[in-house]
């Protein structure tokens, strides 16, 4: 099993971003997708950094792809996601609708906010021209296990979740705008005030979601570090890191010890927590419980 | 006359929305296919058919929602959903899945496809890639459009489209929200359930009606004021204070509200819209009765130009706020 890092999800400065790419290429990942995916808002006050950053992960000898929005509206939006195929680098669609700018026979990567739940899905994909997919976080190991079987028939690498605050919806209203009584129109970029997002608690206090803009994520930090030898067994390929502010180059290290199986489950885990004190970790999902909890 | 297509959870309701006035009746069968796989609702093979001749006597029709995921490894039911529903006679099956929408473009090449809201194709690109590839026919847009979006889709493509203008509310893309499994295990996309009933419990603290989903506490009125469901988007959260904000406690994503577009019919038949759709398959059918009739006068108001008629279902949202949700620009 290998190693992908996800795009950064949240709203960061744009010399955070070139710090951040300029560190993933001395990691042991081995490949990186960039781009913005949650708000086409954001993309103006960074994208002059991707070139750079693809040039620097490329040097290094990262694969790199570039990843589209996960909810297409806006006429804008649809003319960018059509560019992105004229870039000379697979795309990961994050959202169907990008597939229609697909120049004919070209292969593609799959994020993990496309909905790909069974072998079917994944067939007609692959006969797409689908190389790669991340599977949703949902999706119990019984479920992988099924659809990492059929990758491998249909010559598609199969990803799982690996590390970070899972995506769990995304919507056409922006929520940290409405915690400061904004419309999304008016937002004035609020969700830049929180590079890991804003966290959302219940009633009683128990940390619960963590609001990201127009994206909602999970608050706890969905972990497949307990998971590995299963999803090994079951013949997954790679793992997705999720970027988040913090000594993300460990995290990255530590994740390729965990997939090498280099470190136990217990000792992965506990240097997991090490490294991020006051991080709660979960793995449900896996586990076909609630996304929160710790089953591993 | 822009057709209504109204929720029947059983034979009843479907019955009852014929009755009232329905020119399309939208059910499921008893299983997680559908995606209101709740206890006690939707259709054994033999009400389907019934169904169907039901409808098509009165002169309406029967679309069947088959709009979950299929589970890997499962694909087989959902299959045999398809197949029975094309048997039964339905009009059209409304299908998520891209894999099972190819099944049956290929299977069942006489069927009517619907794309399902849980598809959540947003854009014309979507759209048009659904259309051309499996030759669906109607998509069901999903509730994060403006009404100007809706206009400007309609212009880029040549299927139908079918809107949600009454009952529950998502307000994130449906099909594509993982929260209710989050806390519960349980998703509309792989079990037909949101913030499912098994997992509520209501108790009385302190002076207070709490409301929990899962164990997780996100209502709380005061005693003898109404605790709403604790539909998980739909709860009462803090978001602690950072150092550019202080803490808040309210609605965070949306307030306990459900949809009301009847004041935007026209505008979303000068839309282009094909079909006007009424949310509630779990609701009784005299509630279905009641909303199927106000809204057949609101259609027909349109057809001829006429202004909505007013206070139409003041009885069904009272003491229940409403909202136009994502066609008015404002909400987002």
């Amino acid at each position: 099993m290998d190693l992908t890092i996800g795009p950064i999800p949240f709203f960061w400065p744009a010399e955070q971003v070139r710090a951040f790419y300029r560190m993933i290429a001395t990691t042991p990942a081995r490949r990186v997708v960039i781009g913005e995916a949650v708000c086409s808002k954001r993309l103006p006050f960074w994208q002059h950094e991707i070139p750079g950053a693809i040039d620097c992960l490329l040097a290094a000898g990262k694969d790199v792809a570039l990843s589209t929005l996960i909810l297409i509206t806006l006429k804008r939006e649809r003319r960018q996601t059509a560019d992105l195929f004229a870039a000379g680098l697979p795309v990961e669609i994050a959202d169907m609708g990008a597939l229609r700018h697909l120049p004919e026979g070209a292969p593609f990567h799959v994020g993990p906010t496309v909905n790909v739940y069974n072998e079917g899905t994944l067939q007609w994909l692959a006969k797409k021209g689908a190389t790669r997919i991340c599977l949703p976080p949902e999706l119990p190991l019984a479920s992988v296990a099924v659809l990492a079987r059929a990758g491998r028939e249909a010559g598609v690498a199969v990803e799982v979740w690996g590390h970070g605050r899972a995506p769990l919806a995304i919507s056409g209203r922006c929520y940290h705008a409405r915690l400061h009584d904004r419309a999304k129109d008016s937002c004035q970029f609020v969700c830049g005030e929180d590079p890991d997002g804003r966290d959302v608690e219940t009633l009683d206090g128990k940390s619960f979601l963590t609001v990201n803009g127009v994206q909602t994520l999970g608050h706890a930090h969905t972990t497949a570090a307990g998971r590995i030898t299963d999803l090994s067994d079951a013949g997954v390929n790679a793992l997705r890191l999720s970027p988040q502010v913090g000594d993300f180059a460990s995290v990255v290290a530590l994740y390729d010890q965990i997939a090498q199986g280099a470190t136990t489950r217990a000792e992965g885990l506990a240097r997991l927590q090490e490294l991020m004190p006051r991080a709660t970790f979960a793995d449900g999902f896996l586990a076909g419980e609630p996304g929160l909890r710790r089953a591993g | 006359m822009m057709e209504l297509v109204c929720p029947a959870g059983t034979p009843a309701a479907l019955r009852a929305a014929v009755d009232a006035g329905a020119h399309a009746v939208y059910c499921g069968f008893a299983d997680e296919t559908n995606a209101r796989n709740f206890p006690g609702l939707n259709f054994s093979r033999p009400e389907m058919a019934e169904g169907v001749a039901y409808a098509r006597a009165h002169g309406a029709k029967v679309l069947v929602a088959i709009n979950t995921f299929p589970r890997a490894g499962d694909q087989a039911i959902w299959h045999r959903a398809v197949a029975d529903a094309h048997a039964a006679g339905a009009h059209a099956v409304i299908l998520a899945d891209i894999g099972l929408i190819a099944h049956a473009a290929e299977t069942h090449p006489g069927l009517r496809l619907h794309l399902s809201v849980q598809a959540a194709a947003a854009n014309p690109d979507a759209i048009n890639l659904y259309a051309g590839a499996f030759g669906i026919r109607r998509v069901v847009l999903p509730r994060v459009l403006t009404v100007e979006e809706i206009t400007a889709i309609n212009r880029e493509i040549d299927i139908e489209t079918e809107v949600f203008v009454f009952g529950g509310l998502c307000v994130m893309a449906e099909g594509r929200c993982s929260l209710s499994s989050w806390a519960t295990g349980l998703s509309p996309n792989m079990n037909g359930v949101c913030s499912p009933a098994s997992h509520v419990a209501y108790a009385e603290v302190a002076g207070n009606n709490e409301a929990r989903l899962g164990g997780y506490l996100i209502h709380r009125t005061p005693k003898g004021a109404p605790v709403p469901y604790p539909t998980l988007c739909k709860g009462c959260f803090t978001a602690p204070a950072t150092h550019t904000s202080p803490a808040q406690t309210g609605h965070i994503f949306e307030d306990p509200v459900s949809l009301d577009a009847t004041e935007l019919i026209p505008k979303l038949q000068k839309a282009g819209v094909t079909a006007l759709k009424i949310e509630g398959r779990q609701r009784s059918r005299a509630y279905v009765a009641q909303v199927v009739r106000a809204f057949r006068a609101a259609v027909e108001a349109a057809d001829m130009g006429a202004p909505m008629p007013a206070g139409l279902l003041a009885k069904l949202t009272e003491g229940q706020s409403a909202t136009t949700g994502a066609y008015a620009k404002t909400w987002r």
